[in-house]
């Protein structure tokens, strides 16, 4: 028993050193950092208690931000697994074209999406952009995606769901492939329709993966930011701004660290509430082996 | 503490190095490309072209991506003790500097003698940018000034003369709206004035603010904004009346980066933007085109931008002398006039513009002299403590009030509170 | 494999696989563009002209423009670096969870499941601060560093050791095979399927990644393709899709090619890794 604990001590330090390191010792650092003032040259940094909580919750461009992340979460969320589905259902039997099918998918995996963006922001340029010259060719008035406030959240999600449904799919395909064929011959014998097939036994049958999935587009959705970069910096007066984003701006552009470190207790505190609902919730409701 | 005390170790470690050695010295130059063309190629032959002329000098040039990135690098390098000893920023970032503590003044490497012609030779409008407190923290190098570029086929198209630009703010509404073509459906496929409102905002919006009659949005301390005038909110609200009242810009925000893009494929006939520019739409405009200064309303008036060279703190006198040197070498007319043709900036010093070269460019690209002669009424751009995030609350504010979410009147008192919340701490 | 669908009326299928199609061109329409762009003169970027005059000239400015080979090779280093220290900590560490028993095993355990919400990039004004520390600002080690222990690395080989039966371990002992060696002898070949789904899910991460390389990086040597993509694009002036689009093609194109040869593997190996 005793050599057990040995052999474990030594085969999990490394790993165990690095991730204190870099997770958990650097979030307990940010707690502490946001209950100071960030330094200014002459002025150094002085404990300010929950000062820099105080204006995070008079901060009109921190609700925003949360507001905007909420509405980017629950739209990427369903929607890239939803897609990523069909995707699957549709590559995964015999269909014409399908490496090309499977590809087409898969390509926002292999292209990165700070270098996408810029092609996407060619596509939403108002006048004469890819969507543009579609709309008006089908007698559509123009209109300005990305700069208009009402929309342009829209558009980064829009980019989102492109760039992690592909991803997502391949997912899929691996579960589909793991129902055995037999259930879908005594399906077919018995007339059962496609819909029904899929709802008792294919939707079932996917729900590990599912949730697996909506553990991932959760983080992401706090996560990709990278397009924001290039289209809409936030823009327009924070209309695309999400909180990632505004922690970046913060700690690296105003070069604010204590108020950065403050948002990213919000952060932190965000996750760690979604990832302990998931777990229980998957606990509940998967069996692994 | 601890820095001081491992500075003055290197330094006298250098200088004991230095008895026996030749003199050497090797710099570390940050640079941005912030204009298309091959500016990394270009700075790199000049920095090839100094040290061949120049025994014992090293110049590590590294393109360090935008102004805001190898703003950002050379503040965490400094901060983490190994700074360049040279870098191309923002002009505007001179108070952010300063306040790190982080960049030196040039006067004290200059010989008293060659002070007053060497820093008196600069337009003096580019130098407001660059000094303040009575020293002299920038270099004026890759400056730029925005200026209008026409389209003269689209302005004989629509029956204007080709050689006459708006000179005014009504002129430029009334061409607006005469150069503004709609199809049959009644979309516009091409507007008539373009000035984009990503990137950045308040730049432009400064040429409106100064063609409205004020001299700039900030003190020249750095420690206080006026963005809530009578003159600022009717720059505003001239801005904002292009897409909602007069319909000759297109409405939203318009993509900094997509308009050249605009201006070459004739979405627009007339788009704002900077000198730096020139070149790119030149080598590839397929009509002709013609520069024009801002239009003024109560007088003339557009802001600087671009770059100067800053000095960095924590490197050793010989490294800095050499740093000097350079920096003084780069902005001598030859060098600077080459510069200048081969990037669309304008050259920071008037001498540079009495030279064979720059007389030839000036009779080829008569556009060119533009920028020079508006330089007469410059304004300095927007630049105060916390300068980021400063200049990031009056663009927010800008956007509200393009997209219709403030009045211009809102937009700009808001903008003045928050501004003078952060500056407070500062006066 | 067969797995045609039940009962199927022709127009269902017709439907079925229409639908299928105009997925597929709206999802590569990015790429697709991308190629127009980067294969005609810059007039033509925004004009859809058959007849347009081809040209690689665009290719050529793009890989003079900005050090793209060098970009690629510090990726390519960057996410193997990455693998490699993923898989040979990972490995071990998912071992002791699935095997051994010790105290404070499920604390452990929980600790280690939080990175998989709490993902190092979250925490980069800290981790900035600590690399900092560690004098490792600007290299390739600092890019890679915090993802070193990845959790979803160790929960996923834990659940895969876990159902390897243990009546190995016993043969493997009883023959006086090492711990060491019954990892790698044992365990990890029975992993291959695990191991090479999560190589793909991490290497596509990190070839991707961003937001954390930007911050760390400040010179060609270091900075991966997607700083350097950024950092070329984002000049003050305009963007020039012609060449920019041609740079993304040239730095993606290894990625599509490899994807292309093993997809079939790929999806093979997740099935049997049972990430699902």
């Amino acid at each position: 028993m005793r050599r057990d604990w040995l052999h474990a001590a030594l085969l999990l330090a490394p790993a165990l050193v690095l991730l204190v390191s870099f997770t958990h010792w650097p979030a307990i650092q940010t707690v502490i950092d946001s209950l100071w003032s960030t330094p200014r040259g002459r002025r150094p940094s002085v404990f300010v208690g929950l000062a820099n909580y105080e204006r995070l919750m008079a901060d009109p461009t921190f609700r925003r931000v949360m507001w905007n992340n909420t509405i980017y979460a629950a739209l990427t969320i369903p929607a890239s697994i939803a897609l990523a589905l069909a995707m699957a259902l549709y590559v995964q039997g015999r269909i014409i074209g399908r490496g090309f099918l499977r590809l087409a998918y898969f390509t926002p995996t292999v292209l990165p999406l700070i270098a996408v963006a810029n092609i996407w922001v060619f596509f939403f340029l108002p006048g004469f952009g890819m969507f543009e010259q579609l709309r008006q060719w089908v007698g559509l008035s123009p209109r300005n995606w990305l700069g208009d406030q009402s929309t342009a959240l829209y558009g980064v999600t829009i980019v989102t769901i492109w760039a992690q449904a592909g991803f997502f799919m391949i997912f899929y395909l691996a579960a589909l492939q793991t129902i055995p064929v037999a259930l879908r011959e005594a399906a077919a014998i018995e007339g059962c329709p496609r819909f029904t097939f899929f709802r008792r036994v294919t939707w079932p049958l996917l729900m590990p993966t599912t949730l697996f999935l909506s553990v991932n587009a959760t983080i992401n959705a706090f996560r990709t930011v990278d397009h924001l970069f290039v289209m809409t910096q936030g823009g327009p007066n924070h209309a695309s701004n999400l909180l990632l984003y505004y922690i970046y701006e913060t700690g690296f552009t105003f070069w604010d660290t204590a108020y950065a470190a403050t948002l990213t207790v919000v952060m932190v505190v965000i996750l760690v509430v979604v990832g302990l609902g998931q777990f229980f919730l998957m606990d509940r409701r998967v069996h692994y082996k | 503490m601890f820095d001081r005390l491992r500075l003055t170790a290197t330094t006298c470690a250098l200088a004991l190095g230095l008895a026996t050695a030749a003199q050497a010295a090797e710099l570390e130059f940050y640079f941005p490309v912030a204009v298309g063309g091959d500016a990394a190629g270009i700075i790199q032959r000049m920095t090839d072209a100094y040290m061949a002329q120049t025994p014992g000098v090293t110049i590590n040039a590294i393109y360090t991506g935008s102004y805001a990135d190898t703003t950002t690098r050379a503040i965490t390098a400094a901060r983490g003790g190994n700074a360049p000893q040279l870098a191309i920023l923002l002009s505007v970032d001179m108070f952010a500097l300063i306040d790190e503590e982080i960049i030196l003044p040039w006067d004290q490497f200059i010989p008293e003698a060659e002070r007053e012609a060497f820093l008196g030779g600069f337009y003096p409008s580019f130098m407001r940018n660059s000094q303040t407190g009575g020293q002299t923290w920038g270099i004026p190098f890759q400056r730029s000034t925005p200026v209008m570029y026409c389209n003269r086929e689209a302005f004989a198209a629509a029956g204007l003369d080709p050689n006459t630009p708006p000179a005014t703010w009504d002129e430029m509404v009334e061409m607006g709206k005469t150069l503004t073509l709609r199809d049959a459906s009644g979309n516009v496929t091409q507007w008539g004035v373009r000035i984009p409102s990503s990137g950045f905002p308040s730049w432009l919006f400064t040429g409106l603010v100064a063609s409205n009659g004020q001299d700039g949005l900030a003190n020249d301390a750095g420690t206080e904004v006026y963005f809530n005038t009578p003159e600022v909110i009717g720059a505003l609200d001239y801005l904002v009346s292009l897409a909602n009242e007069h319909g000759v810009m297109e409405p939203g925000i318009l993509d900094w980066g997509a308009t050249p893009r605009a201006f070459l494929d004739g979405q627009t006939a007339i788009a704002w933007t900077t000198t730096g520019n020139l070149t790119n739409i030149r080598s590839n405009a397929t009509f002709d085109f013609g520069l024009a200064m801002l239009p003024a309303n109560v007088r003339r008036g557009a802001p600087t931008g671009g770059g100067n060279f800053y000095l960095f703190d924590g490197s050793s006198p010989e490294q800095l002398q050499a740093a000097v040197d350079f920096a003084r070498w780069a902005t001598e007319p030859a060098q600077a006039a080459q510069w200048s043709i081969d990037t669309g900036y304008v050259a920071p010093r008037a001498d540079t513009w009495e030279t064979d070269l720059m007389r030839t460019y000036a009779e080829e690209v008569p556009g060119a002299l533009v920028a020079r002669d508006q330089l007469e009424f410059a304004v300095p751009e927007l630049s105060t403590f916390q300068g980021p995030q400063i200049t990031k609350i009056i663009n927010d504010n800008i956007a509200a009030a393009i997209v219709g979410e403030k009045t211009p009147a809102q937009a700009m008192a808001d903008a003045q509170a928050s501004a003078d919340a952060i500056l407070a701490a500062y006066r | 494999m067969s797995t045609m669908p039940t009962s199927d009326s022709p127009f269902d299928r017709a439907l079925f696989v229409t639908g299928a199609w105009l997925l597929a061109l709206v999802w590569i329409l990015p790429l697709a563009w991308a190629i127009w762009a980067a294969i005609h003169p810059a007039q033509f970027v925004t004009r859809f002209d058959p007849l347009a005059p081809l040209t690689t000239q665009n290719f050529i400015d793009a890989w003079n423009a900005a050090p793209f080979g060098r970009y690629l090779l510090n990726t390519v280093m960057l996410v193997t670096m990455i693998l490699s220290a993923q898989l040979l900590l990972c490995i071990h560490a998912a071992f002791a969870f699935a095997r051994l028993e010790f105290p404070f095993k499920n604390l452990l355990f929980a600790l280690v499941l939080m990175q998989l919400m709490i993902t190092p990039d979250i925490l980069l004004v800290r981790n900035y601060a600590t690399v900092a520390q560690l004098g490792l600002l600007d290299t390739i080690l600092a890019i890679g560093l915090p993802y070193f222990a990845s959790a979803f690395a160790i929960f996923l080989l834990r659940q895969t050791f876990k159902t390897i039966p243990k009546e190995l371990d016993e043969a493997a002992r009883i023959e006086g095979v090492t711990l060491l060696g019954l990892i790698w002898r044992v365990y990890v070949p029975l992993a291959k399927p695990t191991i090479l789904a999560f190589a793909l899910v991490s290497v596509s991460n990190h070839w991707n990644n961003f937001v954390w390389p930007l911050i760390v990086t400040s010179s060609v040597n270091t900075r991966p393709l997607t700083v350097g993509l950024s950092i070329f694009a984002t000049t003050d002036s305009g963007i020039e899709w012609s060449i920019i689009t041609a740079a993304t093609l040239i730095t993606s194109g290894p990625l599509l090619i490899g994807f292309l040869l093993f997809q079939r593997q790929f999806v093979q190996s997740f099935m049997r890794a049972g990430i699902k």
